[in-house]
């Protein structure tokens, strides 16, 4: 913490370090769910994850500007494409990576998998797989921290597709009504599965939808990391001190496929091509580079750094144990005794 | 010889000419659901059809189940003929209002002047490691809905063949395919002739009991019927194919026969299929009954994704013989 005596000099140079550990920080953070959701589509060609796999390539700035601004207090809600927003809200990559393996050490005990991730610990109110479907749950999450005078904040995750259902108006509307502390995050990725946006809206302009509901709303660049951070920042403010919902439109792509496998006749190679230029990765290194906040051997000590805890994770997912099939019923109803 | 004969067909390919035979055969049909255009289906089901077929008839729909399921029942009651389809039966319950609460009542409610003749299909079951909000057979609950008929093919034939009289019946008819036999493959000379959607059908002969079972049960039934077979015991397997109205007297008959019955369904006991054709049987049968009827079906938990845990949930192969074999009076 800076005190109030230091020479102006000093002061600068502390916020300068600062600034530069903390823009280390979102590079970081972006890199680790890059390396894991490289590995995770590894690991699903090996059939060591099975199931449906989203994978998060492209949109790591939404889930690192956003979670960024959250306190231990607050919950996230979010989708069945939720590596990296279980990964940065602090859940270990080893517990994601074994829950992938439908191991009992990983983070819902191996019955969820890829799509339900969950975490009570960090508040994690854990991947959906049913779009729309988390939307009301945030919605209740803020009534009860609202209820219970909490200063907290549910922030929930969604994709554009989820606008198109009836669970994200209704949504909207008790939150705005009844005045409820939630974020809504939208990471408009364009497609959902193959229905191009423009095609499954008659408004595209998200921000006059939300409005519609008389709730704050704005728009932000989603592979910009900072734009994302400041951006997001006013909202959690916004939701936190005046207990209102706001609305935050994150524009990005996902460079992969919708889950492991899809003919994408729906886009062309050129169009990812075009997207992959903006990475939200290595246009934020090349401007910490340009900056002088970091160096390419920074940069490659970061990256070597995470495929170390990348290949520790995966050890620790091949260790796992697998659950006794009489163990099936547990968790059925809370006092399931086996 | 016709082309038709004697072809191999997977179960997708016979849904897939099904849904362009009918439209070939009437403009009211049309296609409607998510990504069922661009993207030729969730399963690929509807490869082509677009470029076949034009906007107007092969509809991609934004991600809105109750919205276009409702438009689709809409669309019946005046006068078209809507396929629509939703992706899986788990996303149909957010279309369980419009189904339930329209489709199936609107006649009776209306005093019998608008019917619904729209028909909804949608992929059902378990077994490919998707947990718990992705693996579900509710087929069972909505042949709970008096109003709806409940369609569940299991081979390549009723795939092929169940869709036309579907489409012709007044009434809403929903039509559950199993996910895990879409690459099923199989031969088909039926050369596009349909199938009634009212009866349960034999699929193999036996003396000492009737397997009663439908959909992807059927597949592990005959399977473990011919395993039996080895050990001198010869199972009678019955395929349902309709949930609504359930065909009594097929099922009756078979176990008259055999005097020993036992249901084979990869969805819940309770309040399911299994309970109430064990209550059929009780209700009618009692005294031609040898034992008590047994039920093989899936363990009342959420779909876990442990492969290992999933595939203990669900009903195998084993688990119907070694329930055959316990059997009163079955000798082997
Ligand atoms: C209610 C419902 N309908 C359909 C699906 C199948 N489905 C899964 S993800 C998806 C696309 C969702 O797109 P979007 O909300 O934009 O999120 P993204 O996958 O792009 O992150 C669809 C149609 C589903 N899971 N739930």
């Amino acid at each position: 913490m800076a005190t109030k005596k230091k020479t102006p000099a000093k002061k600068k140079s502390s916020r300068k370090s600062r600034e530069k550990e903390q823009k280390r920080h979102l590079l970081h953070q972006m890199i680790r769910i890059r390396q894991m959701e490289e590995k995770a589509y590894e690991l699903y060609t090996q059939e060591k994850i099975r199931g449906f796999l989203h994978l998060y390539d492209g949109e790591e700035a939404v889930a690192v500007g956003v979670i960024e601004n959250l306190q231990k207090e607050d919950s996230i809600v979010a989708t069945y494409r939720e590596h990296g927003h279980a990964l940065v809200r602090g859940v270990s990559m080893e517990r994601i990576m074994a829950e992938m393996y439908g191991k009992l050490e990983g983070c819902s005990g191996g019955r969820g998998g890829s799509m339900h991730l969950y975490d009570k610990e960090t508040n994690f109110f854990g991947g959906s797989a049913i779009v729309a479907n988390g939307l009301p749950m945030a919605t209740g999450v803020a009534l009860a921290y609202k209820r219970q005078q909490k200063e907290a904040i549910a922030c929930c995750f969604f994709g554009e597709g989820a606008v198109d259902e009836g669970e994200f108006h209704e949504s909207m509307n008790l939150a705005a009504l009844w005045k409820l502390p939630v974020l809504f995050v939208c990471e408009n990725n364009l497609y959902s599965m193959g229905m191009p946006f423009e095609l499954a809206e008659s408004e595209t302009d998200l921000v006059t939808k939300a409005r519609s509901y008389k709730m704050k709303a704005s728009s932000v660049n989603g592979m910009d990391v900072l734009a994302v951070l400041q951006e997001a920042r006013k909202a959690v403010a916004y939701a936190r001190d005046n207990q209102q919902p706001y609305f935050l439109e994150c524009r990005t792509y996902r460079y992969r496929a919708h889950s492991m496998f899809d003919p994408e006749r729906y886009r062309s190679k050129e169009e990812v091509q075009e997207w992959k230029k903006k990475d939200p990765i290595t246009t934020f290194a090349e401007k910490l580079k340009k900056e002088q906040l970091l160096t390419d051997e920074e940069l490659q000590h970061i990256n070597r750094e995470v495929a170390g805890e990348v290949a520790q994770a995966v050890q620790f997912a091949e260790e796992g144990t697998d659950e006794p099939i009489e163990n099936l019923s547990q968790f059925v109803y809370s006092n399931s005794k086996n | 010889m016709n082309k038709a004969a004697q072809q191999h067909m997977t179960y997708r390919q016979a849904v897939r000419e099904a849904m362009r035979e009918a439209m070939q055969k009437d403009d009211r049909v049309f296609l409607m659901g998510e990504d069922v255009g661009r993207y030729g289906g969730c399963f690929n089901v509807s490869e082509g059809m677009l470029q076949e077929f034009g906007e107007d008839r092969v509809v991609d729909t934004p991600l809105s189940e109750s919205g276009f399921t409702g438009c689709g029942i809409g669309a019946a009651a005046a006068g078209m003929r809507p396929i629509v389809e939703i992706m899986t039966v788990n996303f149909s319950l957010l279309a369980a209002d419009q189904i339930i609460n329209t489709a199936a009542v609107l006649y009776y409610m209306s005093g019998g002047q608008f019917n619904v003749p729209v028909v909804i299909r949608m992929a059902t079951g378990g077994g490919k490691q998707l947990a718990a909000q992705h693996s579900r057979s509710l087929e069972n609950w909505y042949a709970h809905i008096p109003g709806l008929k409940i369609l569940t093919p299991a081979t390549v034939e009723d795939a092929r063949g169940m869709l036309w009289p579907a489409l012709e019946d007044p009434d809403p008819v929903l039509i559950f395919e199993n996910s895990t036999l879409y690459n099923y493959e199989d031969a088909y000379s039926g050369n596009g002739h349909t199938v009634d959607i009212s009866t349960a059908r034999v699929r193999r002969a036996g003396s000492d009991v009737s397997i009663l079972t439908y959909g992807i049960g059927l597949h592990k039934s005959l399977k473990a019927a011919e395993q039996l077979s080895k050990q001198g015991i010869e199972a009678e397997v019955v395929d349902l194919r309709v949930l609504r109205p359930l065909d009594n007297e097929t099922v009756f008959a078979s176990v008259r026969k055999t005097h020993r019955a036992v249901i084979v369904d990869e969805g819940w006991k309770s309040g399911g299929i299994s309970a109430e054709l064990s209550a059929r049987i009780t209700e009618s049968l009692f005294y031609d009954l040898d034992c008590p009827v047994e039920r093989v079906c899936g363990a009342e938990v959420p779909a876990p994704y442990a492969r290992h845990l999933e595939q203990a949930s669900l009903p195998q192969p084993q688990q119907i013989i070694e329930t055959i074999q316990k059997m009163g009076g079955i000798h082997g």
